[in-house]
């Protein structure tokens, strides 16, 4: 008998079809994988099952689970249901712990409030989850605050919670998606022994084909409010019956067809750079003491080259980003741009400025919201002024340049989708012909189906304007995909570098092989054949 | 936490040090002598020698500062030119009225804004919640001089149930003061009340959208649970900064309900004294005024680390 069995879930929101029809089933001590692109209807499945959907929902359909509908409980039965049978973990653990309560309390709330224990049994039973969890009572003590863990211990406390009370159904809404590769191997291999443990069943919702395929028994994929095929993993991954999850399939390993024009002369030089930042004082009157954010990093970028940049989070590539930009003074070294020296602050003239530009991860964040896209785009023009008519001419030909119309440019940013503003951050970069394009996480926050196109794109663009990319990512398959070769960075310091094919074939670095042992991947031979 | 307080307690010294430089300095640079200023344009100048003399205007002007601040840290405010007695005296004789006014009204406040916020918020968009924003309005527009009238005519007047004003004095015995001070403080509340009844709100409602509001609903709270269990405690630092700021309001600022009541407050001797140009009363009640705020300042610093545990380890 299935653990839960949902049928025919639909749901509208003010009228707003988002789900439609939505049936499947989940098997305890399995797990069931749910993939799609955002605004599939994903999360929304999970949100419908706990019934803790935004304002103006309507529901229909049935979820049964142990021979009661749990559409049809009221609010207060459903919170017996929430946090007991089922248990439910979300995508971003820096912010889903309330950040003035310990870590134990938030633990033991659990049982608390299901009436399951006192204050004092509960905070053991939290002492005990938080070890199975893999955070020892020696560094991670119940009295803890969240600010003072990592992203990756912060899940695990997130899970710790969910857990607390045995729950039969685990939903895990995209767990690991905030996390670096190696973090997220581990909280995947301790969810992976929670179920073979605790006989729970495990409904992942990724956007991550290749974090599916390494954990689930059985799939859904989903588009646009439906569930478009499902099947056990293996089974349909070999299949890719459906059009949609062919084409799911075929945008997450794209790789655009471009050709290594690099030069041999530098364009960008590096050498020995470093960066420290001060840390608060320990002592009221000592010397403050210092994080080497970039500790000596040298590296050369040839025109026309494609150079990838790879590492977890804190590794300094980030503040060795700034540094390129002009925009963090450095406390050794030196950094050349076409031979010129790149300073921070004021002191570097407007034409070299110029000559690097940059595009950032956040499509949403990285627009002024009052503006029209005119004037959003003519914005490096302070560096090298145009008059009015020729930059409405420039505008209008970066915007065809990345694919849209010139006709956009009296619209503000809102009413654009996210790949389309990144295409408008890209245009926004091209402007004033930079040599040197700095892509810093560019399409990490992007749907496999629009980062597939964005990379089209860097590619056609690289081939048309002759630039040179520096290209930051920690998703070393995009890497991959567009760049020349790599530097690997850990700790502030450039350990290992070479073609990229070569690095990532063969890593010579322990780190480097740790990295592209701990990235998940859809297993070769479920790929060979073509699809059916 | 105590390395927190302590780094608090040294920088808000020195903006007392600071902030008495600035009183006592620019009382000095008024043009002319504080002494003829203070008698006004008619006065004979044998009055202005001897009260330069008395004053001490004769000592240069460090000394003078150093003599000032050296007194008022034993206590010693000086003598005022108008009422002929001790500052000192003065200023302990109304601020026995002005500091249990100031902490009745500021109670009568949380205790009206904090349920009423937490319930407009709560039930945020509800007919309830348009009302309670509405009385709100109106609590904040309404003149609380005129509101104070109504609660004289109401209360004093048809009801007797409280005198008009006037304040009896201590020793008198405690709860006929605090029943005097009762219309003052409710008047002086109104408006506060709904100030901090819509930060409330709003602090809660932002808090209400934040991730770990929807963590704690999947484990199982209810609403109210959530509410009360999560939102609340992190939507009281701006709640905390508005407080604040209404202490050291009320302190002073209370002049027209004083006015109202016939209260002997802070508000009508500062008032009184610049009219009759007493600088010494002056300079004496704004020192005061001034370490009044940074004290409630480091209050709400230690009450920020109380509410939030990021907040004890920065210095």
């Amino acid at each position: 008998m299935s653990l839960i069995d949902i049928r025919n879930l639909s749901l509208d929101i003010h009228g707003t079809p988002i789900l439609r029809d939505v049936s499947f089933s989940l098997q305890a001590g399995q797990v069931f994988g749910l993939v799609g692109e955002s605004g599939s209807g994903k999360s929304m499945t999970s949100l419908a099952l706990m019934k803790l959907m935004p304002e103006g929902a309507r529901r229909t359909g049935s979820a049964v689970m142990d021979g009661r509908d749990l559409f049809g409980l009221d609010e207060r039965a459903m919170c017996g249901v929430r946090g007991n049978q089922i248990g439910m973990i979300f995508q971003e653990p820096m912010t889903a712990l309330n950040p003035v309560q310990t870590i134990g309390d938030q633990v033991a709330e659990t049982l608390v409030i299901h009436g399951a224990a006192s204050r004092g049994e509960a905070l053991r039973v939290a002492r005990e989850k938080l070890d199975r969890v893999g955070l020892d009572a020696a560094r991670f003590p119940l009295t803890r605050y969240p600010h003072e863990l990592s992203g990756g211990q912060r899940q695990r406390v997130c899970i710790a919670m969910a857990i607390a009370l045995r729950p039969r159904l685990l939903i895990a809404d995209e767990p690991t998606t905030a996390l670096d590769v190696t973090t997220q191997a581990q909280i995947l291999e301790l969810l992976k022994g929670l179920v073979a443990d605790e006989g729970m069943g495990l409904m992942l919702i990724t956007h991550d084909l290749a974090v599916v395929s390494g954990i689930a028994d059985q799939v859904a994929v989903m588009q646009q409010g439906r569930i478009v095929e499902q099947g056990p993993t293996e089974a349909l991954f070999r299949a890719r019956a459906h059009a949609y999850t062919r084409q799911l399939f075929a945008a997450s390993s794209h790789i655009p067809a471009r050709e290594a024009m690099a030069e041999e002369a530098p364009l960008l030089e590096v050498r020995d750079v470093v960066r420290e930042y001060a840390l608060p004082r320990r002592s009221l009157f000592g010397p403050a003491p210092s994080l080497r954010a970039v500790a000596g990093v040298s590296l050369t970028l040839r025109r026309g080259e494609s150079l990838g940049l790879v590492g977890e989070s804190g590794c300094g590539k980030s503040t060795l980003t700034r540094a390129i930009l002009g925009l963090e003074a450095l406390q050794a070294g030196e950094i050349r741009l076409d031979g010129q020296p790149v300073l921070a602050g004021r002191r570097m003239p407007p034409a070299l400025r110029a000559g690097v530009q940059v595009v950032f991860q956040d499509p949403y964040g990285s627009f002024n919201p009052r503006h029209k896209v005119a004037r959003l785009v003519a914005e490096p023009f302070h560096l090298a002024p145009v008059d009015a008519g020729t930059a409405r001419d420039r505008v209008a030909e970066s915007l065809d340049a990345v694919g849209l119309q010139a006709s956009d440019m009296d619209k503000y940013i809102h009413e654009f989708s996210g790949g389309q503003r990144q295409r408008i951050a890209i245009a926004r970069a091209l402007i004033i012909r930079p040599k040197l394009i700095v892509l810093d996480e560019a399409v990490s926050a992007l749907d496999v189906s629009v980062r597939a196109r964005i990379l089209d794109l860097l590619a056609d663009l690289q081939g048309r304007y002759g630039l040179s990319y520096l290209f930051i990512s920690h998703d070393l398959g995009v890497v991959r995909a567009i760049t020349d070769r790599v530097l690997v960075m850990k700790s502030g310091e450039i350990v290992e570098e070479g073609p990229t094919e070569a690095v990532f074939d063969a890593p010579a670095h322990p780190y480097t092989r740790q990295l592209v042992a701990a990235t998940p991947q859809i297993p070769a031979d479920w790929m060979a054949q073509e699809p059916v | 936490m105590l390395r927190y307080a302590l780094s608090r307690l040294l920088s808000l010294s020195l903006s007392l040090v600071v902030a008495s430089l600035v009183i006592f300095f620019v009382i000095e640079v008024i043009p002319g002598d504080p002494a003829s200023y203070m008698l006004g344009m008619n006065a004979r100048p044998e009055t202005v020698a001897a009260l330069s003399r008395e004053l001490g205007l004769d000592q240069p002007i460090f000394t003078r500062y150093l003599a000032w601040v050296g007194g008022m840290l034993t206590g010693d405010f000086g003598t005022s030119y108008t009422y002929r007695v001790p500052v000192g005296d003065l200023i302990a004789a109304r601020l026995g009225v002005s500091l249990p006014l100031t902490v009745y009204a500021l109670l009568l406040t949380i205790v009206i804004a904090f349920p009423v916020g937490l319930i407009a918020a709560a039930t945020r968009g509800s007919a309830l919640d348009a009302g309670i924003m509405g009385g709100t309005q109106l609590g904040i527009a309404v003149p609380n001089f005129w509101f104070a009238m109504l609660l004289v005519l109401f209360f004093a007047i048809t009801l007797q149930w409280f005198s008009a004003g006037g304040f009896p004095g201590w020793d008198r015995g405690f709860w006929i003061n605090i029943k005097a001070l009762t219309l003052p403080a409710v008047a002086l509340a109104l408006p506060q009340a709904s100030i901090l009844a819509r930060v409330m709100r709003s602090a809660v409602i932002e808090t209400l959208g934040q991730d770990y509001i929807r963590t704690a609903r999947a484990k199982g709270l209810t609403s109210r649970q959530a509410v009360v269990g999560h939102a609340l405690r992190n939507a009281l630092i701006p709640v905390l900064t508005i407080i604040g700021l209404q202490f050291s309001f009320l302190l002073a600022g209370a002049i027209i309900i004083e006015n109202v009541f016939f209260l002997p407050g802070l508000g009508r001797l500062i008032f009184q004294a610049i009219t009759q140009r007493d600088l010494i009363v002056v300079e004496s009640v704004v020192m005061l005024l001034v370490f009044a705020v940074i004290m409630v300042t480091f209050l709400v610093d230690l009450a920020y680390a109380a509410v939030d545990p990021r907040l004890r380890r920065r210095a």
